[in-house]
């Protein structure tokens, strides 16, 4: 039997559970390579984990309204390196950061309206809407936009792209601490508020939990779910643009294939696939949780492939755990105190 | 406390669907706190009544009248705002969110609002829960409640929102027999506040015990209404079916000199039921009963090897069998009708013909694994025929059906695998009148013949229609056999609310 202690340790949605996997494993990957000790890799783990986290915190409205979403990285890519390669084509918004992230999050918010369109207005099934999106946005983006690296950027990027908050020198080498974690955070902060507090987040929740009731109880279920896809376009927009910018060189070849990580992180997370819940310090932990895991391979000298591989395997865990507390909440105790005579 | 002024009048309702009319002049009203039961068959129009006072159907001819105020028809944002509200059978609530946001949620649609906080969810729950009376645990996710709770809480809702008439469908169904007593408490202090309630169900001996006034829909018409006091069982029976049924008492079929088919021992389960004993002789039908949770159902789905039981033993036809698992129950002969038919029984969007021969599926195949399309085609038509399937075609999917023959394809499916032991959970739960005698009438032929059958119920007056003997199960124990002269309706509520 479960204690109380124990249930609220755990969380709503495993967090203590996350935090103590995170703390087992810095242990022992610490135990073996002392070097990871230090502020270093607590640097490297912010920068490393950012842009995955803007992403994570658009599929996690998306997997608690219970759908699934695989175009966000196309979107992601499609709006960064289209940043990128407007200026140099026209010579369009060339020096400012901020009107570079601003026409990213708009490509988003446009490429985030196929999906609406697909999903809300067409009513296609989310996987395979988003799977067809995902097809047809980095289709266009190679087409249209362009298919060549460019390297060249325009100087107020540039420069964002080497602001560090904090720099740590040893010996060296130098670690660092971009700066783009601000705005990262910030978003985590305005989507757990929206989760939260807002009507439109609650009506997620309860979408998530059961369409038909949701639509019963007046929620307008086509307007949030329009809301849901727009909104992480723009989100994936704006984190394709911090990853072009961080990069330093726009590849459009980057960032799809890397669906896994950010789904992985929201199911470790506590996020149900079957939708209805998941929250945002969940989502932010399991997001640590497969950066480290995936620089602490690296640092354990275990060769990259294993990396998916490992990133695999930690999300059949998160839903394997999933499914394995949920099938123990419906059996419950078969005599519940106040039925027995 | 009813006052003759009526609150609701629905004038000369008629509404067609293709070529059929699914009501025809019907004319029906609610008055301020008063329970109105809305009976009739499967198929009958109440579904349509209730969505056309619901604003869910336009109506193609008549009114429909809400104190002073007279409509052509309603939106559903009218009706609401009217004070209309309906509680469907799922309740239509949000398994993951609380009891309080549950219960808020609709009235922060309403107010439109933009921003929500816990503390305003539960402020409006609180409000509602205290004016009402009873206890809920708002802080506990909808999931983790009971089905009696689960219910309240759908109330609670509706009366967050104002609610002046109620409707509810099939509200005593899911609950055991200590729960509708309670629901009934909370029902009648409501009436006390001028809420009036329309109840739509098959349990009429539940329902008629709480109305003041009933309506009998037959094929889309008006065929009784008035004062509850003024009818029977009987003739509300006569009334729905158009047509009088007996109550047949069960059938002279036990062969006391056979040896038992089924014989069980200390049969356990840690943590459901333990020391189960019983044995069932040939034609005979033994009741298993007890609330929800006693273990009753359990125990059917231990000797199915669903959940198999940790010790004790089983005998068929005097030979012990091991029971691990659901296929070694089959081979066994044994067939299961579970009580949840929609999840665990049928097929719901396969066609009735591939969910009548699923049950005997390994009989039907020949050579290299291939289905013998003939002998399945002739399985099919004996068993709608035995079970009187009302279908369009065998190709129709069994959702298209009735519950009453949803239940019957359920029955159709075990039954022509010819099982020497029958184990029936809640047979005829969400099943209209006729279909329900229906339903025992096949289950006294099938003793008859011989087979020896287990229903698990907690329905009274269907035990002691069927059963020989009644075992009563009282938190994982048979506490009691009730049998000859003790089994009666009155016996087994007193065994079940002991």
């Amino acid at each position: 039997m479960r204690s109380i202690p124990w249930n609220r340790l755990r969380g709503r949605n495993n967090e203590g559970v996350l935090v103590l996997s995170i703390i087992a494993f810095s242990i022992a990957v610490g135990i073996s390579t002392p070097s990871f000790w230090g502020w270093p890799t607590l640097l490297d783990l912010g920068t490393n984990s950012l842009i995955n986290l803007v992403f994570a915190m658009g599929v996690l409205l998306v997997i608690v309204s219970g759908g699934i979403d695989v175009s966000f990285m196309a979107i992601g890519i499609f709006s960064g390196y289209a940043v990128i390669i407007l200026p140099n084509a026209t010579g369009f918004g060339a020096d400012y950061a901020v009107v570079g992230f601003a026409t990213a999050a708009l490509i988003g918010l446009g490429l985030g309206l196929l999906n609406a369109i697909a999903i809300a207005g067409l009513r296609i099934p989310t996987l395979i809407a988003t799977l067809g999106t995902q097809g047809i946005i980095r289709g266009a983006m190679l087409l249209w936009v362009g298919s060549k690296v460019i390297p060249h950027y325009p100087a107020g990027l540039d420069r964002l792209g080497n602001d560090y908050l904090v720099t740590v020198h040893s010996g060296a080498a130098a670690t660092r601490l971009s700066v783009l974690i601000i705005p990262a955070a910030v978003i985590c902060v305005l989507v757990g508020l929206l989760l939260r507090y807002t009507m439109i987040g609650r009506s997620i929740y309860a979408i998530g939990g059961d369409e038909e009731s949701a639509r019963r109880a007046g929620i307008p279920v086509t307007g949030i779910k329009v809301f849901i896809y727009v909104f992480v376009g723009v989100l994936a927009g704006i984190a394709g643009m911090m990853h072009v910018t961080r990069v330093g060189l726009a590849n459009p070849y980057e960032l799809v294939g890397g669906e896994l990580d950010v789904i992985a992180a929201v199911v470790l997370g506590g996020a149900s696939i079957f939708g209805g819940s998941g929250s945002v310090t969940g989502t932010v932990l399991g997001v640590v949780l497969i950066t480290l895991v995936k620089n602490s391979l690296i640092l354990l000298g275990v060769p990259s492939t294993w990396q998916r591989f490992a990133v695999g395997l930690l999300l059949l865990v998160g839903i394997t755990a999933q499914a394995l507390s949920a099938r123990l909440r419906r059996r419950g105790p078969a005599l519940a105190p106040g039925v027995a005579a | 406390m009813s006052s003759a002024e009526p609150l609701l009048i629905a004038k000369g309702i008629s509404k067609r669907f293709g070529g059929v009319a699914a009501l025809q002049d019907v004319s029906f009203d609610v008055r301020p706190g008063e329970v109105h039961t809305l009976a009739g068959e499967n198929g009958s129009g109440k579904s349509t009544l209730i969505k056309i006072i619901t604003g869910v159907h336009a109506p193609d001819a008549g009114t429909i009248v809400f104190e002073d105020q007279t409509f052509e028809s309603l939106t559903p944002r009218q009706a609401i705002a009217l004070g209309i509200e309906v509680i469907f059978q799922d309740f239509s609530l949000f398994p993951n969110l609380s009891a309080a946001e549950n219960i808020a949620i609709s009235t922060h649609v309403a107010e439109r609002r933009k921003v929500v906080r816990d503390v305003d969810s539960r402020r409006i729950a609180e409000e509602v829960v205290s004016r009402i009376g009873i206890r809920l645990d708002l802080d506990a996710a909808v999931e983790e409640l009971s089905v009696a709770d689960r219910q309240l809480t759908a109330i609670c809702r509706a009366l967050a929102q104002e609610a002046r008439i109620i409707f509810m469908d099939e509200p005593t169904t899911a609950l055991t027999r200590r729960e509708v007593q309670a629901l009934f408490r909370v029902v009648a202090s409501l009436k006390e506040r001028g809420v009036a309630f329309v109840f739509v169900s098959h349990k009429l001996d539940e329902v008629m015990q709480i109305s003041e006034r009933i309506t009998v829909l037959r094929n889309g018409v008006v065929v009784a209404n008035g004062d509850v006091k003024e009818f029977d069982r009987t003739a509300l029976v006569r009334a729905m079916t158009g047509k009088p049924l007996t109550d047949t008492p069960p059938s002279d079929s036990v062969r006391a000199d056979a040896a038992p088919i089924l014989e069980v021992e200390g049969l356990t389960l840690a943590g459901h039921f333990a020391d189960v004993s019983f044995a069932v002789r040939p034609g005979e039908v033994l009741g298993v009963t007890g609330l929800l949770g006693s273990g009753r159902t359990e125990i059917a789905e231990s000797l199915f090897g669903i959940t198999p039981a940790d010790s004790g033993s089983v005998k068929i036809e005097g030979r012990p069998v091991r029971i691990r698992r659901v296929r070694d129950a089959v081979r066994a002969g044994i067939g299961y009708v579970p009580a949840d038919r929609l999840t665990q029984g049928v097929f719901l969007d396969q066609s009735i013909a591939r969910n009548i021969i699923a049950g005997s599926i390994d009989r039907l195949v020949g050579k290299l694994n291939l289905l013998r399309r003939s002998a399945a085609s002739a399985i099919v038509s004996r068993g709608a025929k035995e079970l009187r399937i009302l279908m369009p075609s065998p190709e129709a999917p069994v959702r298209s059906l009735s519950g009453g023959n949803q239940q019957r394809v359920v029955l159709a499916k075990w039954l022509t695998r010819n099982p020497r032991i029958l184990i029936l959970n809640s047979p005829t739960v969400g099943v209209d009148v006729g279909s329900k005698h229906e339903i025992l009438d096949m289950l006294r032929d099938k003793a008859g013949e011989g087979v020896a059958i287990l229903v698990i119920s907690d329905d009274v007056p269907e035990l002691v229609a069927v059963c020989h003997r009644v075992l009563v199960v009282r938190e994982g124990r048979v506490v009691d056999v009730l049998e000859g002269d003790r089994l009666d309706e009155d016996e087994i509520v007193k065994e079940l609310v002991a």
